[in-house]
């Protein structure tokens, strides 16, 4: 099957839609929030229809059928990444209420004080705050791959923290900012020889690329529905069955128990001991449509077409004078381009952007601690997905041309 | 959306009148936007009369948080505390001369809520300061 970007637009209703009265929307933030196709918003519709029950435990044929519904989809977000099983998938609201389970289960279960993590420059806040609070908590010791000026992990440095006995590697698959791709399977290969259990933000990297977790052989992973054009509201987090099985409950409820008495309960088993209280059932059944989406159309086929236009936006963008992109090049990292342009604010030129509906996002984008690194208090960001087109690009070139004449 | 870009905000934005430090000063304070990392530190002088007799302003920020600054700054030079005291965002509305969506209200009332946590003493610019 050819991609055909023009036909994939056709399926994403939000596409076709003016931002206002003779400006079509030219969505160039898909890192923040993909868009959704028809299949997926149809599916939650006709479960919403149709089949809406709570899950479990009901005998009755429409609490079977969400029931259903609810656990088919784990299966299939289970081989999406190559689950060993999908009892290895829990369900969470997002990549950031994942890498928390971790924190607060994994983590409370197994860092005393003193005890290292080790996470890079340039992780989301998401993956630096949940390591603060068991710091402030109990005292872990914390050390950062260091990001070279090119945008990259210096892992002669990581070569050395690994020689400080860490326990615990969570790092991220790609950068939300600089779209960095980092080498996640060495990463983690060395981590397992220091010893350390792996965690990997692949909030960017399910999305836009093949994933396979046993290839990987990484011990936890989270992930976000609503960036891979599922919606929002849930999230994944795979854990190995060995590390899920020994970790205490995350959060208390129905659903997550075997049996409760008054003083005491017992836990489920995988995957419901994480799953406390009514989930997300219909956005499950999204998530499923979403998976089953970007299945057919082929994560390879995806991948390719974001790197042609990653490219081709990034040679777009080094012949505008002034203008400064972050990251490495287009061969190292998915379809992100943050920038900043000389004299000009990244909410000035994220604002005069949307007056030709062009959506980019401005901002430290929940990475202050990179922009620090950098010297820089924000940037610009334009990022690309499956329906993203050259002729965007071509916009949003033309887009920030009448950005430098507004500001002269 | 092109009122936003308006001349005079480029003008004050490109090339402040009232830009740098004063030392010594008789009021200091700066805080920052946390959402966009905007930052604004404004520096006061008064004389025996409580009227401010100078006053500048340093910061990094988009066009409308910095003109804005440099506008206030401008307009305060004069004034005695107690009039300082009483600045509202319309006020800051009626220099800037145009209106903005919540989002870009933020930048431009960084300056007053700094202005004014300075001469309260107050430790932080809170939003209650310029509602």
């Amino acid at each position: 099957m050819t991609f055909d970007v023009d036909r994939i637009r056709q399926d994403f209703p939000i596409l076709g839609r003016e931002v206002r009265p003779g400006v079509k929307l030219i969505y160039l933030d898909s890192t923040a929030t993909s868009q959704k196709p028809e299949p997926v918003i149809a599916a939650m519709n006709d479960f919403y229809r149709r089949s809406n029950a709570n899950i479990h435990r009901g005998v009755h044929t429409l609490a079977e059928e969400s029931t259903a519904k609810y656990e088919q989809a784990r299966v299939k977000i289970a081989k999406f990444i190559n689950a060993a099983s999908a009892h290895e998938v829990i369900y969470t609201r997002n990549t950031t209420e994942s890498i928390n389970l971790v924190a607060y289960t994994w983590g409370r279960a197994n860092l005393q004080s003193g005890d290292l993590v080790i996470l890079t420059e340039m992780e989301h806040h998401s993956n630096l705050v949940p390591w603060h609070i068991l710091l402030a908590e109990r005292g872990i010791r914390l050390e950062f791959i260091p990001v070279t000026p090119d945008g990259l992990l210096d892992l002669d440095a990581y070569r050395t923290l690994l020689l400080k006995n860490p326990k615990l590697v969570s790092f991220t698959h790609m950068s939300n900012v600089l779209g960095t791709i980092t080498p996640a399977a060495d990463i983690i290969r060395m981590a397992h020889q220091a010893g350390a259990v792996t965690l990997l933000d692949a909030a960017q990297s399910v999305p836009h690329l093949k994933v396979d977790v046993q290839a990987l052989d990484v011990d936890f992973l989270a992930f976000s529905a609503h960036k891979m054009c599922g919606p929002t509201g849930i999230g994944g987090l795979y854990g190995k069955a060995k590390l899920l099985e020994a970790m205490p409950p995350f959060l208390g409820g129905g659903d997550m128990i075997k049996e409760v008495h008054l003083r005491s309960f017992r836990p489920n088993s995988l995957p419901h001991k994480f799953e406390a209280g009514t989930p997300a059932i219909a956005e499950s059944v999204g998530f499923g449509a979403a998976v089953d989406y970007l299945s057919a159309i082929g994560m390879e086929q995806i991948s390719g077409h974001e790197h042609e236009i990653i490219e081709y936006a990034l040679e777009r963008l080094e012949e505008v004078p002034g203008l400064h992109l972050f990251g490495p090049s287009a061969d190292k990292k998915g379809g992100v381009a943050s920038f900043t342009f000389d004299g000009v604010h990244p909410h000035d030129v994220a604002q005069i952007l949307d007056r030709d509906g062009i959506a980019v996002r401005a901002g430290h984008h929940c990475a202050q601690p990179l922009h620090e690194k950098f010297g820089i208090p924000a940037t610009t960001r334009a990022s690309f997905y499956l329906y993203s087109t050259k002729g965007e690009v071509d916009a949003l070139i033309e887009g920030i041309y009448k950005v430098k004449k507004v500001f002269g | 959306m092109d009122d936003l870009y308006r001349e005079v905000i480029i003008e004050h934005y490109k090339n402040p009148a009232y830009r740098g430090h004063l030392d010594p000063h008789d009021y200091s304070f700066a805080d920052s936007n946390p959402l966009c990392g905007d930052h604004i530190q404004i520096d006061l002088r008064v004389d025996e009369n409580n009227k401010v007799s100078d006053a500048r302003f340093e910061g990094h920020g988009c066009a409308i948080s910095q003109a804005s600054a440099d506008l206030l700054i401008e307009s305060v030079i004069g004034k005695s505390i107690d009039d300082v005291k009483k600045l509202s965002k319309q006020d800051i509305l009626d220099l800037l001369g145009i209106d903005l969506g919540p989002v870009r209200l933020k930048c431009a009332l960084l300056s007053l809520k700094v202005l004014k946590a300075g001469v309260y003493g107050l430790g932080e610019a809170s939003d209650e300061l310029v509602e």
